[in-house]
């Protein structure tokens, strides 16, 4: 029980084929084609800053969508009956455990031409498809990741301790008092675990915008797949340079939400 | 509070309606004669077309074989590196934890186009191609830290003279190792177990990049499958997909239950 050795293997292991494969990236981002040192791949790389900002701006109008439809949600789950409860976390999970493709699928069924949303519209006389631009892929990823909010923000309301509510009203404060001087600073730490939840994979995840958006709506997952398959080298310095991104925008929640406990 | 209650069914309501209509959709078009989105008739033909589709079936065979075999290896190595862990101090451990959360912190893909880049590299090295090998192994890279996560909170809760305890009662190093601690830690196991069973099932952009030309998980063959043209047998997969969470779901549900009324007589 009191062995270190247990860890070796793993350590070995997380060397091997976690940081190793890491060291890989930066080495190959730094190198061109003949296999000498060269900043060539992060030229090409710049070359796709707008999609870099598409990538960002799709993945906060998804992250905070996401915010405003779970937090209500949250808090009124946190009120029910225990027994109720456990049957709501149960239906908000079951979409998730899905095939993510099939997921994305159902939309593109659901939006399509003749499809569902069209034939219910098309009594109010509008007609049209609702597949191919940006709102799509909002939506998309709402639905991929809506419980990633929901279940964090859900978990720190259920941990509010009750009588800190009534020793509020006691002291006179009213129900929207109640509400901003202690449930929502109660529950930011919920809030700050689900917008990284929500951000980091919506702004590296592909597909999604392959199948639900335009032409412009390409994000810098998709770019990543496309090209790694042939210039392995710019791939690596794009990826580089998201991994880079996601690590700052952790640091950064993390900075924000220890500031919230101390205060 | 009648009225803030009405306002809540309704808005939990409108939800559920949001995360199950495209899957209501999905499984009524399943049920479809025709091949496009146009309803010609009720049909179950697609249904069979799923379990004669010799690809899918392969794939769904490979998906439950790497997820077993995945989290089954992940749960050894982590649970052995989570005792390892907590038996170092200070900035060493500081060092291993953090270790321990790059793969969960960085993007998907990433981790995908490394291992892929690792892969091919040891490919030419020691000719091998990627194929079933490579992916077991970028999946138990990805479902190793979920184990060690779920772990390490146990270890630390239990009780250190639980294992002087059984020591002294006269087991050996390896019965006290089964027989105690290991049966301490198993809710911290069994969970660290499931997840990274379903995160191993749900994968897709990992195995994308790991699989070579000739291994193919579900994940890859639906991904296959919608670059061509969209086959109607997609929708008859789903459904019956869908039935099988449902299944596992209740069953889970059933066993929770079950269990909480007997923690609850032995209180």
């Amino acid at each position: 029980m009191k062995s270190r050795k247990l860890s070796i293997p793993y350590i070995v292991w997380m060397l091997v084929f976690t940081m190793i494969p890491l060291v890989m990236i930066g080495i190959t981002a730094f190198t061109d084609k003949s296999g000498g040192f060269s900043l060539e791949p992060f030229q090409k790389a710049f070359t796709y800053t707008n999609v870099f900002l598409k990538s960002l701006w799709i993945a906060f109008l998804s992250t905070l969508i996401s915010l405003i439809l779970a937090y209500p949600l949250a808090y009124m789950l946190a009120r029910m009956k225990k027994s109720s409860q456990n049957t709501f976390v149960m239906l908000l999970m079951i979409p998730m455990w899905m095939n993510f493709l099939l997921r994305i699928y159902a939309w593109i069924i659901l939006l399509q031409k003749n499809g569902p949303l069209d034939l219910a519209l098309s009594i109010l006389g509008i007609h049209g498809s609702y597949i191919g631009n940006t709102a799509a892929v909002v939506v998309g990823m709402v639905y991929e990741y809506l419980p990633f909010m929901v279940l964090p923000i859900y978990t720190v309301m259920c941990k509010i301790d009750p009588s800190l509510i009534e020793a509020a009203q006691d002291l006179g404060s009213n129900g929207f008092d109640v509400f901003r001087k202690v449930i929502f600073p109660l529950s930011v730490p919920g809030i700050i675990s689900g917008i990284t939840m929500v951000f980091v994979p919506s702004a590296s995840t592909f597909l999604v915008s392959q199948y639900l958006g335009g032409t412009d709506d390409i994000m810098i997952g998709d770019v990543i797949d496309k090209i790694f398959w042939t210039d392995q080298n710019t791939g690596s310095a794009i990826s580089l340079i998201l991994m880079i991104f996601i690590f700052a925008f952790l640091v950064l929640m993390n900075l924000f939400g220890d500031e919230e406990a101390i205060a | 509070m009648k009225k803030k209650s009405i306002i809540s069914k309704i808005y939990i309501g409108l939800i559920l309606f949001f995360l199950y209509s495209p899957i209501a959709v999905m499984i009524v078009m399943s049920f479809n004669k025709g091949k496009t989105i146009v309803w010609r008739g009720f049909s179950l033909k697609w249904y069979g077309e799923v379990f004669n589709d010799r690809t899918i079936m392969e794939a769904l065979g490979n998906t439950l074989l790497i997820a077993v075999l995945a989290s089954l290896f992940a749960t050894i190595l982590g649970t052995a590196a989570a005792i390892g862990i907590s038996n170092f101090k200070g900035r060493k451990r500081a060092v291993i934890q953090n270790i321990s959360n790059i793969p969960i912190i960085s993007p998907d893909i990433v981790m995908g186009v490394s291992l892929m880049l690792l892969f091919t590299f040891l490919g030419i090295i020691f000719r091998f191609e990627m194929g079933f090998g490579t992916v077991l192994i970028s999946h138990i890279c990805f479902c190793v830290p979920f184990v060690v996560l779920n772990v390490i909170p146990r270890i630390r809760r239990m009780d250190p003279s639980l294992y002087d305890a059984a020591r002294d009662l006269g087991c050996n190093e390896w019965q006290a190792f089964f027989k105690v601690v290991i049966h301490e830690l198993m809710p911290g196991i069994t969970s660290g177990f499931l997840m990274s069973f379903t995160y191993s099932l749900d994968d897709f952009i990992i195995t994308h990049f790991t699989q070579g030309a000739k291994f193919q998980n579900l994940s890859t063959v639906i991904y296959a499958m919608l670059r061509r043209k969209i086959p109607p047998t997609i929708n008859a997969l789903s459904a019956l997909l869908f039935l099988a969470i449902i299944t596992i779901m209740i069953f889970i549900n059933i066993r929770d239950r079950h269990e909480e009324k007997r923690r609850a007589r032995n209180i």
